[in-house]
């Protein structure tokens, strides 16, 4: 067993570092309090070879392992959780379906432009009568002839509109249950593909979640990802991935928030010392680190499995689940360790606090991760 | 054309701490990083091979077995390959011993054109450069604040000083040493990360010089310190009547150019 990043991922690690501490950090509270999605970051992103790390050097990716991309991840959400998330719904539930079911036809039309960031990709799965209930898709797809009509409503789209390319989940034979439902590779700009409601959120407030329309959208047979019936499979296969990089997000954000509050409390002087010096302080912060970096050993554990091939549904749940609530703990103590201070909008630590949440809710919520982990633990 | 590159590994000023007691600098745990007058030599002969693919910018650095990682990150920069001069037998020297042992590199290196940062953040001599200009009998321009022209004969630069800029022609191979603020260096990307691994940095050590022991390292230094000491600060202080937007500018310019903030 060996805990130590390869001098390959510390590099990389030394890259996302400086991209995030230059690059995104300063415009975040802008980009939370604007509510617009940080295209400038992904522009810094897109000249860095950030938006394909783990895809082959053949499809334009950077070839490097999983754990770098989780570590691009972790490194942005420290500054931006925003960001973070436009990186992981395009690398992991956008292009990961693609390279992973997608024929050569596919591969090559589409990893291309995705890898090398000339194109954001986004994924759409949940509906307004279909959230942990995936299987209860009323999106439809009938085939006629040479291409399919798309029909239906998908809500929470992370990238929506941003993105070019959606992976889109949709029932072709509804008497099948969960083997009824395809996956299709939709184009932004396809006739009858427009984007609904924007959504106002508590906290990652830059990224482009919207609602996506489809009125009989023509999809051509060759943009069907997989075989007829293998959409729930691709989708919860894809969630599976999904979930470290949220994970990961979650991790950011809580070692942001340390990262914060430690110049913080060595600078605030209450009854004539720094508030470092008091026990309280030095207690709270031990246990938000120690439990950060468990977050991390689960994040970073499920990654490696992932990239060696092995089992990694129930690691993504376990890392997910904790890292999530981790992140709500350490931002929640990090407000309270900057009192007053800590709750205005002046300090980054309560948009940290707002973005914590949604890492308990989107990508399967913390009860579906319980699910998961108990359903392996009582096999 | 080959475009030669020094490059020293240096403690980040930003983060060293001085210890009350004795006075020196507290370097443990202090990361390093690339001197920011030699990675901006770096990105001029990038930007040089980004005109030029041509161009093959190897990178040059004397220092301890840890300075291989930072040569690694050059080569994820951009540049082609890198020598790592490392040696027990030519530690301790101060800047004579220094550009002599450089300059035997660079001749068994080759090179057409060499560029190296003004000077050092934690020595601050701006000595090597020229030095090593002195030994391979080149021409040398300092404090060059732009390439302007090169061709394989001849280079013209401007050159800043602190009341004027001079722009300079001179015969090719010569010695550029160049200011931090002569641009922005690029960062790294994952893809030449990836590749970096692929790319060799050599390894030089005492025996590949062709020079006598007693004038390297230690032995080969004529430089004695004697003591440290921190000088009284008389700060000097220059008057600005500007808005404030531009003086908020400026002081953050300024503070980041001596390396005191970084972001």
């Amino acid at each position: 067993m060996d805990f130590n990043l390869t001098e390959q991922q510390k590099m990389m690690q030394k890259l996302f570092r400086e991209v995030a501490q230059n690059e995104v950090k300063e415009n975040a509270a802008d980009v939370d309090e604007s509510e617009r999605f940080p295209k400038e970051n992904v522009e810094v992103m897109r000249q860095a070879k950030m938006l394909g790390i783990p895809y082959s050097r053949e499809y334009g990716g950077a070839g490097a392992d999983y754990l770098s991309y989780i570590l691009a991840v972790e490194e942005l959400s420290k500054t931006c959780a925003t960001t973070g998330v436009v990186l992981s719904a395009h690398t992991s539930l956008g292009t990961w379906p693609i390279a992973q079911f997608g024929t050569d036809a596919q591969k090559q039309k589409y990893l291309p432009d995705l890898c090398t960031g000339k194109k954001l990709a986004a994924f759409g799965l949940t509906e307004p009568n279909a959230g942990t209930d995936a299987a209860g898709q009323q999106t439809t797809a009938v085939l006629k002839g040479d291409h399919y009509v798309l029909n239906g409503t998908k809500i929470f789209i992370t990238n929506a509109g941003e993105a070019d390319v959606y992976i889109i989940f949709a029932m072709t034979d509804k008497s099948k249950g969960t083997h009824g439902i395809s996956a299709f590779i939709v184009e932004k700009g396809m006739p009858g593909f427009t984007f609904g409601l924007h959504e106002k959120k508590l906290g990652i407030r830059g990224s482009a979640t919207s609602e996506l329309i489809f009125n009989n959208v023509e999809i051509p047979v060759e943009n069907l990802l997989g075989k007829e019936g293998q959409g729930f499979k691709i989708a919860m296969q894809t969630l599976d991935g999904g979930r470290i990089g949220i994970a990961a997000q979650a991790l950011g954000i809580a070692q942001g928030a340390i990262d914060e509050v430690v110049p913080y409390v060595k600078a605030r002087k209450q009854f004539g010392r720094p508030i470092s010096k008091f026990q309280n302080t030095q207690f709270q912060l031990a246990d938000m680190q120690c439990k950060t970096d468990a977050a991390r050993m689960l994040v970073y554990r499920a990654a490696m499995a992932k990239e060696n091939g092995e089992p990694y549904t129930v690691l993504a749940a376990e890392a997910k689940l904790f890292a999530a609530e981790v992140a709500m703990e350490v931002t929640t103590k990090a407000i309270q360790l900057m009192g007053g201070y800590g709750y205005t909008r002046d300090l980054p630590v309560e948009r940290m606090f707002r973005d914590a949440k949604i890492t308990e809710i989107y990508e399967g919520t913390s009860e579906v991760q319980r699910m998961v982990i108990s359903g392996a633990v009582l096999r | 054309m080959k475009i030669v590159v020094l490059v020293k590994q240096v403690p980040d000023s930003t983060e060293i701490t001085v210890d009350k007691n004795t006075g020196t600098l507290v370097r443990d745990g202090v990361p390093s990083i690339i001197n920011p007058d030699d990675l901006a030599g770096l990105e001029a002969a990038l930007q040089l091979k980004d005109a030029n693919p041509d161009i093959k910018i190897s990178v040059v650095s004397m220092g301890p077995p840890q300075a291989k990682g930072m040569l690694q990150e050059t080569i994820a920069r951009g540049a082609d390959d890198a020598y790592l001069i490392t040696d027990r037998r030519l530690g301790g020297a101060d800047t004579c011993a220094t550009s002599r042992t450089l300059a035997a590199a660079l001749k068994k290196i080759g090179f057409d054109l060499i560029i190296a940062g003004r000077q050092a953040i934690d020595g601050d001599t701006a000595q090597v450069g020229p030095q090593t200009a002195e030994r391979l009998g080149l021409p040398q321009i300092t404090y060059v604040d732009e390439i302007i022209d090169v061709t394989p004969e001849k280079i013209t630069v401007k050159k800043s000083l602190e009341e004027e800029e001079q722009i300079l022609t001179s015969t090719m191979p010569c010695v550029l040493t160049t200011l931090s603020g002569m641009n922005n260096p690029r960062y790294m990307n994952c893809n030449d990360i990836v590749d970096s691994f692929d790319k060799p940095v050599h390894i030089m050590t005492f025996d590949d010089l062709d020079l006598d022991l007693s004038v390297v390292g230690l032995a080969g230094s004529p430089t004695k310190v004697h003591a440290t000491f921190t000088k009284d600060v008389s700060a000097e202080t220059k008057t600005y009547d500007m808005p404030a937007q531009e003086a908020a500018e400026l002081i953050a310019h300024t503070l980041k150019e001596k390396q005191l903030i970084t972001k």
